[in-house]
């Protein structure tokens, strides 16, 4: 379904835990001494699991070279020093983001004024639009390259420059993204009384682009950041089309650089682990309280 | 509404510069994607004798009358050179895709060096007419005589150099160089000296060829080693693929594709691969402290294979693509492959005009064993057998 | 996006009404007209992901010069390496969802009875989001520098404790199931969170005070309102694990052992005369199972979340 793993979560009912918030819990008491333990153990264990790769990471990506006299490892951060070294990593990332660039743009132009446009004037075809939204969960991505290389070949041979590009990976990858994207928006939609402000806006005279654009969009900034980070999340993990097709995103190079150099492709694997994790953090802790449920989400695929 | 509209438009022009902008740069990675028949036209160079007509690089069969320098002036026009399959570390390639960028001017584009040689072909169709295809082919000869519907035929000036039993007749195919099958492995393991010791169960989870056998030479001639080390010949591959049946039965053998990366992490401490890529990993993991082994197997005849240089027929880039075949047959591209550990198909005919690097052939230490070499019936014959039955690669 | 009804006057009292306006009272153009501005959305899906689809689907019913034929089904059913890919690949899917279901429930558990503004839940919830999309092709580098040939798991037993790991281990499918859990893991801790959040304190407080421990709590009303959500998140690791490509493509760089994989393979091998399309029908294969099991995702997810609110 998804051209990586785990985008699972934010096509969740409510958008899985990075979207919904815990309610007030009310009056805690404190938890008796078997069950306060029982966390412990779990936490240990899980998180333990959870955190020993990386740890390995780090340790793998920190050595040095091997002293041939002492036979003596040592320790050096020129794995990391390496990853701007070789122009490949650097031109894969220049890709996907602009990629991502590229698909955030065309997910918003395609999905907002047809989501808006289903709640406000053709409710009927909104069952239809979420199942359209939710089919590229049904479909891995796999059989997805499978069906769309002949259309790539096309484009490539016909279409210049631009037609055989990385850039054009942006149009499958909108695709992908569809249901991530349109549950945070919908979420949005739903917690704003979306109607009511369509038709306020057009009885006072706006028109479509207006009502949209001016009055509705600004008032799902939440959803659409969301969604947003999502869609950059998603392209910048893609790795299953990008590599079957021959276009050298991200993931694709260091899966190259990967059979080249273990160290700095471990090296470059933990920087944007990290990066990552850092992003989600901040914004998670300091997001602005635009809309009561839609905040940031970092669901990306694998 | 007009503010917003503005607002809107700044910014989506803003994006689309960016875009624009970005996207510049990797379209410059691909300068012709025109009919390459527009170009050669304009590329004909002014040092071709002036009553000549100009020259379609895309359907040339040789040099011509302008000799090397005129095609690798139109390809300089041209600007790069699209190979894949080429690790800097195979067989000297490194070396040589440096000395012809500063010998022509000729920018080289290495793409998915470790590939084998199905996934060029795979490359060459899916990326057909879109600028990134590779122009110039180095395929095991399997691969090769399944699709010379794909290559353009060429002769390069060294062509008389070459025995007729290494080339297509009509120049679609050359043989470029070979090597021997050998066995790589981290000495702290111990001594591998046969064939049959890598099926010593100390070595579970430790063995790996060089590719899938069904796409690559590599791991085509693995089997080929292990048929002739189990009383096979090259008519009949059979044992050696009941031998890599019995080691991945065993957990000996390990479903990963070597590259110096697996080799160095030590995911694949014992490698079966060709002198050429087992021979540098001596000196490239001393700094990591491995001390790798080579050797040629003693249980079995010496084998060897030439792979083969072929040009795109649809080449983006035809003369420079061209001018790099010129110069892999040239002396000094033939010397490069044998700094790295290969032996050239124009060894014989550059002995005799003394123009071989003495010391690099000194180096390489050739086993005197006449090697086999499976002819193209023979070659075709192992094909079928393999892709029938090499499907028992799979995990417990 | 034109709007027909712009040219014309539309009543106050029509304004006025509620959001179910299309069609009512309106001329059948304008009508028609709404459906005009959602041509574009459905252009762009048809085009990008309903033909790719046809493709597959009229393809796998095709021989290699396009006649119909069943052909291609019955290779795949009788070839032993295409059966056996799919039945490793449901495996491998069964067993990380329930690794990940398990070990994800209980991670979510954990992290729900502390602070609901803790640093530890919002710490967790982020790494989640992060590893759960942890690029497969990362976390086959991660793991075999935790337990590869001189990964740090392997030199530590064997430099403190003189044990040599067999690291062959990794490219089993014990090892592929403990990898594929390392994402499996943090995404049932994001889908599964929420249903744990909406189990209120007053339940439990209603089931102790009614003389009920914690075992009976969960067997008695824990246990049958999580139940759905549970059983959804579960589908929902399924697929995700089944579809995986990028972890096992990374890991297990030769051969063609998951589908996932064979399907991969099938496109870029050499043609084999006869089998041109049996990707396509490994591939139709996956739709199916995937489909199946996300439909009654669906279904039950209309159930669970009735509770969450």
């Amino acid at each position: 379904m998804t051209t990586s793993q785990g985008q699972f979560g934010a096509a969740a009912p409510e958008g899985g835990a990075l979207i919904s918030r815990p309610r007030g819990a009310g009056k805690r008491r404190k938890a008796p001494l078997s069950q306060r333990l029982t966390r412990i153990v779990i936490l240990v264990v899980v998180l333990g699991y959870l955190v020993l790769p990386l740890v390995a990471m780090l340790e793998f990506s920190t050595r040095g070279n091997v002293d041939p006299i002492t036979k003596q490892a040592t320790r050096s951060l020129q794995s990391y020093a390496a990853i701007l070294s070789y122009p490949n990593l650097v031109d894969g990332i220049v890709t996907s983001l602009q990629i991502a660039v590229l698909t955030v743009f065309g997910m918003l132009i395609l999905l907002v004024p047809t989501m808006v446009w289903t709640v406000v004037r053709v409710p009927r075809m909104r069952r239809v639009v979420e199942f359209l939204c939710l089919l590229p969960l049904a479909i891995p991505a796999i059989v997805i390259v499978v069906g769309i290389a002949p259309i790539y070949r096309f484009m490539g041979q016909h279409l210049g420059a631009v037609g055989g590009s990385a850039l054009t990976l942006a149009f499958i990858d909108i695709i992908l993204v569809l249901p991530y994207s349109y549950r945070a928006i919908d979420s949005s939609l739903r917690s704003i009384d979306t109607a009511t402000l369509a038709d306020a806006a057009r009885s006072l005279g706006a028109g479509w682009p207006r009502t949209i654009f001016q009055v509705i969009v600004p008032n799902i900034r939440g959803g659409i950041l969301s969604a947003s980070v999502l869609a950059i999340a998603l392209v910048l993990g893609e790795f299953t089309i990008s590599s079957l097709l021959s276009f050298n995103t991200v993931q694709v190079v260091i899966f190259l650089l990967g059979k080249r150099d273990p160290f700095v492709s471990v090296a470059v694997s933990l920087a944007a682990l990290a990066f990552a994790f850092i992003l989600l953090f901040v914004i998670s802790r300091f997001a602005p309280g635009a809309d009561r449920r839609g905040q940031q989400t970092a669901e990306e695929p694998a | 509404m007009h503010r917003m509209k503005s607002r809107v438009a700044v910014t989506m022009a803003a994006a689309a510069m960016i875009v624009a902008a970005c996207g510049g740069s990797t379209a410059s990675k691909a300068p012709t994607t025109a009919p390459a028949t527009a170009a050669p036209a304009t590329a004909a160079p002014a040092t071709a004798a002036p009553t000549e007509a100009a020259i379609d690089w895309k359907t040339a069969t040789s040099a011509g009358a302008g000799g090397i320098d005129a095609v690798c002036a139109a390809g300089k026009v041209e600007g790069t050179v699209n190979l894949i399959a080429t690790p800097p570390d195979w067989a000297n390639y490194g070396q040589m895709m440096t000395d012809f960028t500063a010998k022509y001017g000729i920018k080289v584009q290495s793409d998915q060096p470790d590939a084998g040689s199905q996934d060029e072909i795979n490359a060459a169709t899916q990326l057909a007419g879109t600028g990134r295809q590779p122009d110039i082919f180095d395929l095991g000869t399997a691969v090769a005589l399944a699709n010379t519907a794909m290559y353009a035929p060429y002769q390069v000036a060294t062509w008389k150099d070459i025995p007729d039993g290494n080339k297509e007749a009509t120049g679609l195919w050359t043989n470029n160089y070979t090597g021997f099958m050998t066995i790589g492995y981290d000495t702290s393991l111990g001594t591998i000296a046969k064939v049959a010791d890598l099926a010593d169960a100390a070595y579970k989870g430790k063995v790996a060829l060089n590719g899938d056998p069904t796409k690559t030479g590599a791991g085509f001639n693995g089997v080929v080693l292990a048929a002739l080390a189990n009383g096979g010949t090259a008519d009949n591959i059979q044992p050696g693929i009941d031998f890599y049946k019995k080691l991945a039965d065993s957990g000996n053998l390990l479903p990963v594709d070597p590259a110096p990366a697996t080799i160095a992490s030590g995911q694949t401490p014992i490698v079966i691969d060709w002198s050429y890529n087992n021979g540098p990993q001596i000196a490239a993991l001393q700094p990591k402290g491995i001390t790798w082994g080579v050797v040629v197997p003693s249980d079995a005849a010496p084998i060897a294979a030439y792979y083969n240089s072929a040009i795109n027929k649809d080449a983006a880039h035809p003369a420079a693509a061209r001018c790099w075949l010129e110069y892999a047959f040239s002396d000094a591209g033939q010397n490069a492959w044998l700094k790295g550990f290969a032996l050239p198909v124009r060894l014989a005919a550059m002995q005799t005009a003394g123009t071989t690097d003495k010391a690099a052939f000194a180096a390489l230490n050739p086993p005197t064993t006449t090697p086999v070499m499976l002819t193209a019936a023979q070659t075709d014959a192992a094909k079928a057998l393999l892709t029938a039955q090499w499907t028992f690669i799979t995990i417990q | 996006m034109t709007d027909s009804s712009a040219s014309m006057p539309v009543p106050s009292s029509s304004a006025a009404a509620g959001p179910a306006r299309s069609g009512a009272g309106a001329s059948r153009f304008r009508g028609a007209g709404n459906y005009l501005a959602l041509i574009p959305f459905h252009a762009y899906v048809g085009l990008f992901l309903v033909l790719p689809t046809l493709f597959v689907v009229v393809g796998a019913f095709s021989d290699g010069s396009g006649q119909f034929t069943l052909d291609n089904f019955r290779t795949m059913f009788t070839t032993p390496t295409f059966v056996d890919s799919f039945i490793k690949s449901l495996q491998l899917a069964v067993i990380t969802a329930l690794l990940g279901a398990i070990f994800g429930g209980l991670l979510a558990w954990a992290v729900v009875r502390g602070d609901p503004q803790g640093l530890l839940r919002q710490l967790v919830i982020a790494a989640s989001g992060v590893l759960a999309q942890f690029g497969g092709v990362m976390l086959a580098f991660a793991f075999l520098a935790t337990f590869g040939f001189n990964g740090l798991v392997t030199v530590i037993m064997k430099n403190n404790f003189g044990i040599q790991l067999d690291m062959s281990w990794l490219y089993s499918m014990t090892g592929l199931a403990i990898v594929y859990a390392y994402f499996q893991i943090p995404l049932m801790v994001i889908v599964f969170l929420p249903s744990l959040d909406g189990l209120r304190q007053e339940w439990y407080d209603a089931s102790a005070s009614l003389g009920g421990g914690a075992w009976s709590f969960w067997r008695h009303v824990g246990g049958p309102i999580l139940a759905p959500s549970f059983l959804g998140a579960l589908l929902l690791l399924f697929t995700n694990a089944f579809s995986a490509y990028a972890t096992a493509q990374a890991l297990i760089s030769q051969g063609c052992v998951l589908i996932t994989q064979q399907i991969a393979c099938q496109m870029q091998s050499e043609v084999v005369l006869g089998q041109e399309n049996v990707g396509k029908a490994l591939a139709l294969g996956m739709i199916v199972i995937v489909s199946g099991v996300m439909a009654v995702y669906a279904l039950i997810q209309r159930r669970a979340s009735r509770w969450v609110k």
